[in-house]
């Protein structure tokens, strides 16, 4: 069990350096962060300087290795629009997506399952129908449209929430958050509901369709025979042989809500890493662009590496060391 | 001679479909008295399963019964409501599957799914539960069981794990049990051991048993009684020793025909030409006569009077009347 924890960091570790590398590669396509930098009344000798300044005379490698040692370090460098270092302006934005992506993740986890397991209980019911029929749109509307949609019904037709920002919040120092006031929570509620839309009706069907599958099985009719509750039935043998498969899902699902903020940030104006990186592009900071990325891949593959210890938790014929007797 | 565990009556289970209505059981009847093994043969598709399914109230929708009545110890259960059905599944009527690989739940433990069984049942508290999982356990012939309790499916072998099941079955002393298949998925030698417990323990707590198999070498040597089925109707019915020496039915004599005994020492196995028609289309008269080596008029045109379940022995307008010599 240690020794496969330690294959995986280890394959986590390698991971991050080749997402470091492509990305780093990328920025080289973005544009020269000089001409933004610099107005109009440049002189070549402005831009020699300014290029030496920023290293970025540097042959790719030596400037990727450069990069790598910081960030192993903790630092990322100084954004070139800012002026301020990047590890400090990250650390302002991560918690409001953070928030925004635990909750979303926690509504689509919760009310996911939760329909999923209804529709595959009341198969024939007409709430099941309706229920599917409303997650095609789910499914098949883009994030942003459903954005778009919430605020005109809800921010200019109903006038019940605001349509952008994050509302007030409370700063705890190295946090700061905005699930202790009202208007902060009330700020949530749409973005976490665009963001994880999507999520909760793909797990809301993958459960219906994994459960529709385990209901067919024999120890399902062997536990029905043995005379059990029904809801013993559904709940204890049932949904816990579905969530084996829904989970890895669900994993590369909330490693997608965090990815994905930037949509959802851009159209709410919420002031978290997605924007920050959407704007980082415009202005080509690099420094921020690639702390960024390497900031999502590093969730990516926690994430991951959690899912691959969940199995575990979950699924007994995988603990190996356990020794049972063939 | 004491009331029977179980009596199904004139059983009768339906299968709406676009085109017709399909009755995989067909006018069934038979008792199983306490301590009784009865053996149900049949191909796959005469209704041996549907017949169990129906008595313990779990066939698979749109599959209903149609008619007839099915009594437990004398009291109607094929009318009951689903819950009060669902209390008496387990306890007083206990199923084995066919495949024990398929039929424990991976992810619990054997302990948990063996006292979540007792806990709905039995009025007795966890640790009593687990007290009587393990001499469970131990009854089913499980080695170390105490130590193996908190063990999970995959960690036991196919016969093991049929033990586990057998267990499951009986573990809240149920008055009848029906064994579907439970050992056409073992291996040949693990299959005498586990007819073996299963009769063991059924003589012991004089449960009834219904056996549902196509081995006629499981029933010649488990059952007591052997009730033949074909196309959803009870072709033979009669103590087992009768049924497999003297059979009655020209059905039943094929089965036997085709069925290979040390003892008869022949060279090749005898068939029975064809093969038994779909529930769709069923042939007028007898269902066996398109088959049967003895068809006249009379079965063609003519369906044969069902067996009752105490009188006569094979449901057929010309039964064989001595023992043929099997050539």
């Amino acid at each position: 069990m240690l020794a496969y924890i330690i294959r995986r960091v280890a394959q986590s570790i390698l991971v991050l350096l080749v997402v470091g590398l492509v990305a780093f590669s990328m920025f080289r396509f973005v544009g020269d962060p000089i001409d933004n930098m610099l107005g109009q009344e440049r002189t070549q000798a402005d831009i020699d300087r300014l290029r030496t300044e920023l290293g970025l005379d540097q042959p790719f490698p030596v400037q990727y290795f450069k990069f790598l040692g910081g960030a192993a370090q903790g630092n990322f460098g100084v954004s070139y629009r800012q002026g301020r270092p990047v590890s400090t302006i990250i650390a302002e934005r991560a918690p409001a997506t953070l928030e925004l992506a635990a909750v979303s993740g926690f509504l689509a986890i919760s009310i996911g399952i939760a329909l999923g397991v209804f529709t595959a209980i009341r198969r024939d019911g007409w709430v099941s129908n309706v229920i599917m029929t409303v997650s095609l749109l789910g499914v098949s509307l883009p994030t942003f449209l459903i954005g778009i949609l919430l605020i005109y019904l809800f921010s200019v037709e109903l006038d019940l929430l605001p349509s952008f920002g994050r509302g007030e919040v409370v700063d705890l120092g190295w946090w700061t958050t905005g699930l202790l006031t009202s208007s902060g929570l009330k700020a949530l509620i749409l973005p976490s509901i665009t963001l994880g839309l999507y999520q909760m009706t793909l797990i809301m069907r993958l459960v219906r369709s994994e459960m529709l599958e385990v209901l067919r099985q024999d120890y399902i009719r062997f536990a029905r025979a043995r005379g059990l509750k029904e809801r013993t039935v559904n709940f204890r043998h049932a949904l816990k042989n579905t969530l084996v498969p829904v989970i890895t899902v669900t994993g590369l699902q909330l490693g997608a809500i965090i990815a994905f903020a930037i949509i959802t940030e851009t159209v709410f104006q919420w002031p978290g890493v997605g924007l920050l990186f959407i704007n980082a592009i415009q202005f080509v900071d690099i420094p921020v662009m690639a702390a960024y990325l390497m900031l999502i891949s590093v969730m990516f593959v926690g994430i991951n590496l959690i899912v691959d210890l969940l199995y575990f938790w979950v699924d007994p014929r995988l603990r190996a060391d356990r020794g049972g007797a063939h | 001679m004491s009331d029977p565990v179980l009596s199904v009556r004139d059983l009768v289970v339906e299968i709406p479909t676009r085109n017709a209505v399909l009755r995989p059981v067909d006018h069934v009847s038979y008792d199983i008295e306490p301590g009784e093994i009865l053996g149900v043969v049949g191909e796959s598709g005469a209704g041996k399963s549907m017949t169990g399914n129906a008595v313990i109230g779990l066939l698979d929708r749109p599959a209903a019964i149609a008619g007839g009545e099915i009594r437990l110890k004398g009291q109607r259960i094929d009318n009951l409501p689903y819950e009060d059905m669902r209390r008496l599944r387990g306890k007083e009527i206990g199923m084995v599957f066919q495949d024990p690989l398929t039929s424990l739940n991976p992810l619990l433990q054997i302990g948990d799914q063996l006292t979540e069984t007792m806990l709905a049942h039995l009025e007795i508290t966890e640790t009593e539960a687990r007290t009587r999982a393990i001499a469970a356990l131990d009854e089913v012939g499980i080695p170390a069981a105490a130590s193996r309790i908190d063990s999970y499916p995959h960690e036991f072998s196919g016969g093991m794990r049929q033990r586990v099941v057998i267990a499951l079955a009986l573990c809240a002393e149920p008055s009848l049990i029906i064994a579907d298949e439970p050992t056409t998925a073992l291996d040949v030698s693990v299959q005498a051991q586990i007819i073996a417990l299963l009769k063991r323990l059924c003589r012991e707590r004089r449960t009834a048993v219904m056996l549902v198999t196509h081995d006629m070498g499981v029933i010649a040597e488990a059952a007591d009684r052997v009730a033949v089925m074909y196309a959803g109707r009870l072709a033979e019915l009669g103590p087992v020793r009768d049924v497999v020496q003297s059979p009655r039915h020209p059905y039943t004599e094929g089965l036997m025909g085709s069925t290979p005994l040390a003892s008869r020492g022949q060279h090749r196995l005898r068939q029975i030409p064809g093969s038994m028609p779909r529930l769709g289309s069923l042939p007028d008269g007898c269902a066996f006569h398109p088959r049967c080596p003895k068809a006249q008029d009379r079965c063609r045109a003519n369906p044969t009077p069902s067996l009752d379940a105490d009188q006569g022995r094979a449901a057929c307008w010309f039964p064989v009347e001595q023992l043929e010599d099997a050539q």
